[in-house]
């Protein structure tokens, strides 16, 4: 049974990093936020906007995949399988992102300025702030709504697979 | 002024007046990336800006409304000023000169490559530099966005400058002078003494995280590269003889204009400059008119650019292609059709030129003279050696097949009159050019009619309706439409387009009542006005005065078309631009600005002198 959740987790862990980058790229597109997760993921590795791009897509992707399998972890640890605990698991995971990891970016990201050292040559990309309100005063909602529905899709597809094992 | 040199012309300007009165449209200047334009007082003040294209909303629109928001650095004390294109680019050079002291300011939206790099969607660099002396400045930036119904305080970033956000949109003001805030506005006062440098960068991004420039050396690098870029661009300008500094300039300012991610040219990057001061005719000129393109492909053409005439060339028959067969007389950038017209109430207009228009209202006219100029700018393309495709043939054919249904009808003509329709002359003539460039295509093979029998029929029949009703014989000239006894000088293009010879009875006598009843200072006025017509007292329009000198030139009257070239260009302003119109009185620009059309004229007529140009004994000798 875990070989076959492992694999039905591959594609599950696709749709739903589908899902979310499909909802922040859009909230980029109707003007909610000006963050892109991807670019800045993949501008850590390339100074070039094209490839930046495209790298920080691929990594993004295989992020998603990775964090499905701890998602399914955790519901195995709790032995709780459903489309809520998905989307309060991801809710955490989004307000860790906002609170603690994306503040921190200035700190690690070699292509991102701060507030406190300014612009070289090298960092210029515009640094996020607390809860990421520099892209947008609507960035974190939308990333919590994405993040939420990650893990909903997560544990509603665990949940449509154990209804129908049983 | 020599005429053939750009000698800038120094004006005193009281810096306690500077900023208040509204400076003449003749006091602009134009900078640009192809992506956006911003026009730049002769006080150093950036008074127009849309972003994040030609035809987005206005970030700085103080030439419409004093409160419409800018960007200025000018000295505090009272100074005079003069400026310059540096040489064959688009970057502006304003010399400030005060008693103790000289200052320059370099103006430029720095033109890089964005995928290659990270860089801001779009920036406008203000490079102040000190030449002599000591010199008091006063830095004002103070956004308005969305034609000033925004108005948005803006956050300091710490040494990452002041952060003005909207939308989905952020402007980053990223600088090493000292600014601090003032309502929306924030300001800085300083003082620059020799060979020192400050920056005030504006990086502008929508719907993706702001990217920051460097200053100092990095934003000089920048400038280098910009420089560069436009010189490289510059030296591909086919163009010898004594005009050509004045058709670089035109070409660099047509550039300007064109859309570098779509190859739409704008007819002006403006909105609403008074056809008469305080009057009411205003509209918005941010959009791409069908109308010029015969006349634009023959200017890129004949100076060499065909990287962009092949663009301009896809853009028109492929951004077009949601009316294909039938075309409007005009698109955005991205071929979209929507433009509606609105006014903008809160705006006090140029110079309290009420109303403030945006979009377009004649967007929706019939005005057939597009279809022999789309086809004519085709015909243009492939003489010259540029391939047309089987999409692109296919689309000339459906504009042939439209023509043949649709020449019987009246249009609005090619000045966009709103109200009743006539049969207009010009606009057969045109539906003649498109049938007629479309038979040379096929007797050519760049492409294959299906009947080309019935369409040599069509093109004769309207070469006789036009001889037979456009033709007035007691005023032995052609007339603006069939049954008028007025003049329209859009009829100086019949040779031009091909249609008669320049030196024929009719073509001849044609000119000579246009230039008689036209003329005003020696400038032509578009057409005679009907006696119901509201319009008696428009500017003389420039690209009729360059079609004349064309024709001149073609006739080989080359003493006279030169004489009349020269007195043309003494109407463009100090850096070499020229509006929609020309008052023939007073001789100030009207209307919006710079005007792609009188520039395309002025390189036709250009380029047309070079040709009629009489061969010197010592270069026959040669």
């Amino acid at each position: 049974m875990t070989m076959l959740m492992s694999q039905s987790l591959m594609l599950w862990g696709l749709i739903a990093t589908v899902c979310m980058t499909t909802i922040l790229e859009a909230s980029r597109g109707f003007g909610f936020s000006r963050m892109s997760l991807p670019f800045i993921m993949g501008s850590a590795f390339s100074g070039r906007r094209s490839n930046a791009t495209v790298i920080g897509f691929a990594l993004y992707m295989l992020g998603g995949w990775l964090f499905a399998f701890l998602y399914f972890l955790f519901f195995a640890s709790v032995g709780i399988y459903t489309w809520w605990l998905g989307a309060i698991v991801g809710l955490v995971h989004g307000a860790f992102l906002l609170v603690c990891a994306i503040p921190l970016l200035p700190y690690v990201h070699p292509r991102m300025a701060s507030e406190h050292h300014g612009v070289t040559a090298r960092r210029q990309m515009e640094p996020p702030g607390f809860l990421a309100v520099n892209y947008g005063a609507q960035t974190a909602l939308v990333t919590l709504i994405a993040q939420a529905v990650y893990g909903g899709v997560l544990g509603a597809c665990v949940q449509i697979q154990q209804a129908m094992m049983n | 002024m020599h005429p053939h040199d750009f000698a800038v012309q120094a004006r005193r300007t009281d810096a306690a007046s500077a900023g208040h009165a509204p400076p003449a449209i003749s006091d602009y200047a134009l900078i640009g990336d192809c992506r956006v334009a911003a026009l730049v007082s002769n006080a150093g003040s950036i008074d127009w800006l849309c972003l994040p294209h030609y035809s987005g909303p206005s970030v700085f629109a103080k030439l419409l409304d004093p409160n419409g928001g800018s960007c200025s650095i000018r000295p505090s004390v009272p100074f005079t000023v003069t400026r310059r294109y540096i040489e064959d680019t688009a970057v502006l050079e304003t010399i400030f000169e005060t008693n103790d002291g000289s200052a320059r300011v370099l103006d430029c939206l720095p033109v890089l490559d964005g995928i290659g790099t990270v860089r801001p969607m779009r920036e406008v660099l203000r490079i102040i530099e000190g030449i002599k002396g000591t010199v008091p400045f006063a830095a004002l930036v103070d956004p308005r966005p969305d034609y000033a119904r925004t108005k948005k305080v803006p956050k300091r970033r710490g040494r990452l400058g002041w952060a003005y956000l909207w939308k989905n949109e952020i402007l980053n003001v990223h600088s090493d002078l000292d600014f601090s805030l003032h309502a929306t506005a924030i300001e800085a006062a300083f003082t620059i003494g020799e060979g020192k440098r400050h920056y005030v960068s504006l990086a502008y991004s929508q719907g993706e995280m702001a990217i920051i420039p460097p200053l100092g050396a990095e934003a000089n690098d920048r400038l280098e590269q910009t420089l560069a870029w436009w010189r490289k661009w510059s030296a591909q300008v086919v163009c010898k003889g004594p005009y050509r500094p004045q058709v670089v300039r035109s070409a660099v300012t047509l550039k300007l204009m064109t859309f570098i991610l779509s190859g739409a040219i704008i007819a002006a990057p403006t909105t609403s400059l008074p056809e008469e001061l305080g009057g009411s005719r205003n509209w918005d000129y941010r959009y791409c008119w069908l109308r010029d393109a015969g006349m634009t492909m023959e200017a890129l053409v004949g100076l060499g650019i065909t990287d962009d005439a092949r663009a301009f060339l896809t853009w028109l028959l492929h951004a077009t292609r949601q009316t294909q067969p039938r075309l409007q007389i005009m698109y955005d950038i991205y071929g979209r059709q929507n433009l509606e017209e609105s006014e903008l109430t809160h705006l006090s207009g140029y110079r309290n030129s009420r109303p403030v228009r945006i979009g377009n209202g004649a967007h929706s006219q019939q005005q057939l003279d597009v279809y022999g100029e789309v086809v004519h700018a085709a015909w243009v393309f492939s003489v010259a050696g540029g391939r047309l495709d089987a999409a692109d043939a296919r689309m000339l054919k459906g504009v042939g097949d439209i023509v043949c249904r649709k020449w019987r009808e009246p249009d609005s003509g090619i000045w966009e009159k709103r109200g009743r329709q006539h049969h207009y002359t010009f606009s057969k003539v045109m539906c003649w050019v498109a049938l007629d460039r479309l038979i040379k295509m096929h007797n050519d093979h760049t492409l294959v009619l299906d009947d080309v029998t019935s369409m040599q029929r069509e093109r004769d029949a309207i070469y006789q309706v036009v001889e037979d009703l456009g033709f007035n014989a007691s005023l032995n000239a052609y007339s603006k439409f069939f049954g008028s006894d007025r003049l329209d000088a859009s009829l100086l293009l019949m040779p031009v387009m091909g249609y008669r010879e320049a030196s024929d009875e009719r073509v001849a006598s044609t000119f000579s009542l246009i230039c008689d009843k036209l003329a005003k200072n020696g400038l032509l006025s578009r057409y005679e006005p009907e006696a119901t017509d509201i319009r008696k007292n428009e500017g003389t329009f420039g690209i009729c005065s360059f079609w004349a000198i064309q024709q001149l030139a073609m006739r080989g009257e080359f003493a006279e078309a030169e004489k009349r070239f020269v007195h043309l260009l003494s109407f463009g302003n100090d850096v070499g631009l020229f509006a929609e119109e020309i008052d023939a009185v007073s001789g100030e620009a009207l209307g919006n600005f710079p005007q792609a059309f009188t520039h395309v004229g002025l390189i036709n007529s250009a380029l047309a002198l070079e040709q009629a140009r009489p061969v010197s004994a010592q270069e026959v000798k040669s």
